[in-house]
């Protein structure tokens, strides 16, 4: 299990749109993904709950990420997150 | 029972109501034996996949309506069918609970919904909404009941709904449609839009008639006058009836003019062009008889969604609209955000004064990374036609100069990446500001055409609040005041030999249009719709008696006195009806 906190540079946070995007992406993984923030945890694969931890540009999180491709989907998650165009 | 409303899309129609009411879904709860809890499960999954058939139905065929531009929501409401919180959560609650499908998906769908409700966020609030609507659709589906449709309606009638969803209107069987009365809505909304695609009357915004009809009650609706009348008197029936009659005969008369020039009895030419709103709507041009596209309103792409369009998406509707339109031309206005209609996605500070705040043109030139994607995708679109870019709501030369400049480096970052586009793309202030009015001859300098936006002119030179209903009296386009600001803008162009429109409400009013001719303006863009009245009003006259009639109104020191002296002078309805 790997974790890594950052800043989300995403200019439009995770709203509908983009967090479509991001559950796409994480759907790619074997891996368990999760994000974390305020102390809550939210499963990557589900766009209910990563709406629900309402994530904004500038927000800070914690992710999570467990199993055999753990390494390359850490990196394509960060890269979204940081990335500050669409 | 008169309701009045905002007017929509034009015509009369009388009908049965067909009253669309969301049914309250009654959820059973009874356990499920142990052995029988797989194939409780399986129900449960065998009506997610019909959910999905049907949400893929319903994306595929508003896709084909409205085109690929149009914000495409059934994608989130798919995400939100598929996600792994949502089944497996309701899995666990009929394993657990040994309870029945509908009664486990209710209780997901409440905890969810709690959760989404305490989010500040508005944008995400109302996807809130999205997920409702696909709860709702599963739930039907576990319980066996057929979706409320408007896809098989027996009879023609008039359809009476709280709103109309896009995925309502791609189902609804349009030979059996007349009209639309909603509750809600404006000018702009998806049922407007809809209506006026369709070519069939409609009026939002009325309130709760919902709630004051029944399926059944014959209505009628006005969409010129904007008011729905349910189960009229025999008398109000008749008069209706004969307006509708009337204007039928006048759409055929006029309908003949379709191809002519908007031109005065002594050649003097005036072109009437279309304001539009989606890049379908370019279709429009041809069976009014505009010659081309005065004003392209882009703010419709950005409203109702979560994300700002690419400027892939942007370029397609542009293109869209660019190639369709040629060899008429089109003007499109970048976006005019703010003031009443702000995107959910732009978190923008609540304003006291929002119509003298961050808005249009000063909210673009303070987030170029909006602006310039805006301005690639029209600079792009410019060689598949005539594309002209307009500014709105400019207050100063100075921010005329700053649009101008990001224009220019969007065009060096065109030309280092190879990619096309026209060099002679012609560039547009909207005059909708006393300061902007009253310095035309400077900003005329530096663009190549006018266009007045008259409904915010009104309300800046007036000082007045448009939605204020204590101070209404005051927004008076025909007061001395407009006229003098309109009169000063266009001799401003003139001496500097440029063109100006006039594209607000007013354009379209035909009680104006002598006057707008007088006035020298060169160009009006409306409501396709309103085009072959304004065009036969044109076609009655001479520039010179327009001119001196104008000059006459001109004269005067009230709104009242100029207002009866158009109306005396010259009356619009005779001149409409009179035999060519």
């Amino acid at each position: 299990m790997i974790e890594k906190n950052l800043k989300i540079k995403h200019k439009w946070g995770l709203h509908a749109r983009p967090a479509g995007k991001f559950i796409r992406l994480a759907a790619k993984f074997k891996s368990e993904i999760y994000l974390e923030k305020d102390g809550e945890k939210a499963n990557g694969k589900s766009i209910l709950e990563i709406l629900s931890l309402a994530l904004e540009y500038g927000s800070s999180v914690k992710v999570i990420v467990d199993g055999k491709d753990e390494k390359d989907a850490l990196k394509t998650i960060e890269n979204f997150l940081l990335q500050e165009e669409e | 029972m008169l309701i009045k409303g905002v007017p929509a899309s034009p015509g009369i129609v009388v009908g049965k109501a067909f009253v669309l009411k969301p049914e309250t879904l009654t959820i059973p709860k009874y356990k499920i034996p142990q052995k029988e809890i797989a194939d409780e499960i399986k129900r449960y999954m065998d009506a997610l996949s019909l959910t999905r058939g049907e949400l893929i139905g319903i994306q595929k065929k508003v896709e084909k309506e409205l085109g690929e531009s149009y914000p495409d929501i059934f994608s989130a409401h798919l995400l939100i069918l598929d996600d792994p919180a949502l089944r497996e959560k309701t899995i666990n609650i009929i394993e657990k609970e040994n309870i029945n499908a509908e009664n486990a998906v209710a209780q997901v769908l409440e905890k969810i919904g709690m959760t989404f409700s305490k989010i500040e966020d508005k944008y995400l609030r109302e996807r809130a909404q999205d997920f409702k609507d696909v709860g709702r659709r599963i739930l039907k589906n576990l319980l066996g009941k057929q979706e409320e449709t408007l896809a098989n309606l027996a009879d023609k009638v008039i359809i009476v709904a709280h709103d109309l969803a896009p995925s309502e209107t791609a189902q609804m069987d349009k030979k059996n449609v007349l009209g639309f009365a909603t509750d809600v809505g404006g000018r702009t909304s998806h049922t407007a839009i809809m209506a006026r695609s369709l070519t069939i009357p409609a009026v939002v915004g009325l309130g709760d008639i919902t709630q004051r009809i029944e399926s059944g009650e014959r209505i009628v609706i006005d969409g010129h006058e904007g008011v729905a009348v349910i189960n009229p008197p025999k008398t109000t029936l008749e008069r209706y009836l004969n307006k509708k009659k009337q204007l039928a005969v006048l759409e055929k008369k006029l309908n003949k003019l379709r191809k002519a020039p908007a031109q005065t009895t002594d050649g003097h030419i005036i072109s009437l062009m279309a304001n539009i709103e989606l890049p379908k709507e370019v279709e429009l041009l041809d069976r009014y008889g505009a010659e081309g596209v005065g004003l392209y309103r882009t703010e419709f792409f950005f409203l109702n969604r979560s994300d700002i369009p690419s400027e892939e998406e942007q370029f397609q509707a542009y293109k869209y609209a660019a190639e369709r339109a040629y060899p008429l031309p089109i003007v499109i206005r970048t976006l005019d955000l703010g003031g009443d209609k702000f995107a959910s996605v732009l978190e923008t500070p609540k304003e006291i004064n929002p119509f003298l705040g961050w808005r249009a043109i000063r909210f673009c030139l303070a987030r170029p990374d909006i602006f310039k994607t805006q301005l690639r995708a029209i600079l792009r679109a410019s060689v598949y036609g005539k594309v002209s870019v307009m500014y709105p709501l400019i207050s100063t030369l100075q921010e005329l100069r700053q649009a101008n400049k990001f224009l220019e480096e969007v065009k060096v970052e065109l030309k280092k990446e190879k990619r096309e586009f026209s060099q002679k793309i012609k560039i547009g202030a909207m005059i909708e500001t006393p300061s902007a009015a009253i310095t035309a001859d400077l900003i005329a300098q530096e663009v190549d055409f006018f266009s007045i936006g008259t409904n915010d002119l009104i309300q800046y030179a007036m000082a007045v609040d448009r939605i204020n209903e204590k101070i209404a009296y005051l927004y008076q386009p025909a007061s001395p005041a407009v006229l003098r600001f309109i009169k000063h803008i266009v001799d401003s162009g003139h001496r500097k030999g440029i063109k100006t429109a006039v594209c607000g409400e007013i354009a379209g009013d035909i009680n104006l249009t002598l006057i707008l001719l007088g006035l020298g303006v060169d160009e009006l863009s409306m409501g396709p719709v309103a085009i072959p009245e304004v065009k036969q009003i044109i076609r009655s006259v001479s520039i010179e008696e327009a001119r001196k009639i104008t000059e006459k109104a001109m004269s005067f020191d009230s709104t009242e006195k100029v207002v009866n002296y158009l109306k005396s002078v010259k009356e619009p309805l005779k001149l409409l009806y009179k035999s060519n």
